[in-house]
């Protein structure tokens, strides 16, 4: 009996653990707005990709490298998935568990991106991967339409943690 | 004749590479021509096309999943304003070392199966693409001619539902072209539009 609940809680745990992994939230441009603006104490690292975007897909791993990093315990990274919703389990959670991410991730669900596009950063063409660098405590925000190098993002992240 | 028009366009077309700052065109700036390789091999100029009123840009390319998307969009452009005068002219800004899916075999290919009904041109310097300010595929560009110059009248993209053309709600490429064709100001010259970056060469 005894056995048969340990068994049990550590089903219960796996399964438990596992969901929340593959948590993807569906989002619109209202909550994204939200999650921009929102006061956290944290610097915000907003970075915009999908999974058919090649060089999107070549830096997620130094984001996901600086989720684990403790000088960077002051940052909040948060993927934002650019991807059709209709292709959310196909193409967004399969991508996620093969690459085993641990990063928060959302799926923004809006293709009119006309009328969103400026209200992440007017000087955004709409060209993925981009990245808002955002920390609302002091006002300080930064966009950048780019792929980055490990460095390249490390640097520019130093920049806000001397703020800290 | 070829060598001589390669030799031309790089000679002009080079000090716009150096430029630190690429802006590109706004509403209401002259666009310069081009001479840039077609899938039959074939160099091809905006001034090539006389009867022309004006063109439709496009820069697009073979892979890109937007661009596949709108794909027919752009052929039904060309089948809904060549006639009227302006033709849709397709440009390839990808450098194919990024992705051998863009090379100019596969946009042969790609121009064939799909039956183009316009120029398929490939823009290997991207120095056209630079000047545009293009950013991503696909990037529309709507040019009306103005003597022998090419005003810059709509820039952006489509329309407002790349993934549903049945759901589209905003016509911008439609509503721009029937105020050029009836002489009225374009109301919504700029939009923008999620796409894929275009794949700039590592040295530039």
């Amino acid at each position: 009996m005894e056995m048969k609940k340990k068994y049990f809680t550590i089903i219960l745990l796996f399964l438990f653990s596992s969901a929340i992994s593959q948590e993807i939230e569906v989002i619109d441009i209202s909550q994204m707005e939200s999650i921009i603006h929102e006061e956290t104490g944290k610097t915000k690292i907003i970075n915009f990709w999908a999974t058919w975007c090649k060089p999107c897909v070549e830096e997620i791993p130094y984001f996901e490298a600086l989720n684990s990093n403790p000088e960077f315990e002051d940052f909040e990274i948060i993927l934002v998935s650019l991807d059709f919703v209709e292709q959310l389990d196909s193409k967004v959670r399969k991508f996620v568990e093969k690459k085993e991410l641990t990063l928060t991730i959302k799926l923004l669900d809006d293709t009119d991106y006309n009328s969103w596009i400026n209200k992440i950063d007017p000087t955004w063409s709409g060209a993925i991967p981009a990245t808002l660098v955002v920390n609302n405590s002091y006002g300080k925000r930064k966009f950048f339409e780019k792929q980055f190098t490990e460095q390249e993002l490390e640097n520019e992240l130093l920049e806000f943690k001397d703020q800290l | 004749m070829k060598t001589a028009l390669i030799i031309i366009s790089i000679i002009f077309i080079t000090p716009m590479i150096d430029r630190e700052e690429i802006t590109g065109y706004n509403i209401g700036d002259y666009a310069t021509d081009f001479s840039l390789k077609n899938i039959d091999g074939e160099m091809v100029s905006l001034s090539d096309f006389s009867e022309a009123k004006g063109y439709i840009i496009s820069f697009t390319c073979n892979t890109c999943p937007y661009s596949v998307l709108y794909e027919q969009r752009i052929i039904d452009l060309d089948k809904k304003y060549a006639s009227k005068g302006y033709p849709v002219i397709a440009i390839n800004p990808n450098d194919p070392s990024k992705n051998s899916d863009e090379s100019f075999e596969k946009m042969v290919a790609k121009a064939k199966q799909s039956n183009y009904p316009f120029p398929y041109l490939v823009d290997e310097t991207q120095a056209t693409t630079r000047a545009y300010g293009a950013t991503n595929t696909p990037h529309m560009y709507v040019l009306q001619k103005d003597k022998d110059k090419y005003k810059v009248m709509y820039i952006g993209t489509i329309d407002n539902n790349p993934k549903d053309p049945e759901k589209v709600t905003k016509f911008y490429i439609d509503d721009a072209m029937n105020e050029i064709l009836s002489g009225e100001e374009v109301k919504l010259s700029k939009t923008k539009a999620v796409g894929c970056g275009i794949k700039w060469k590592s040295s530039s």
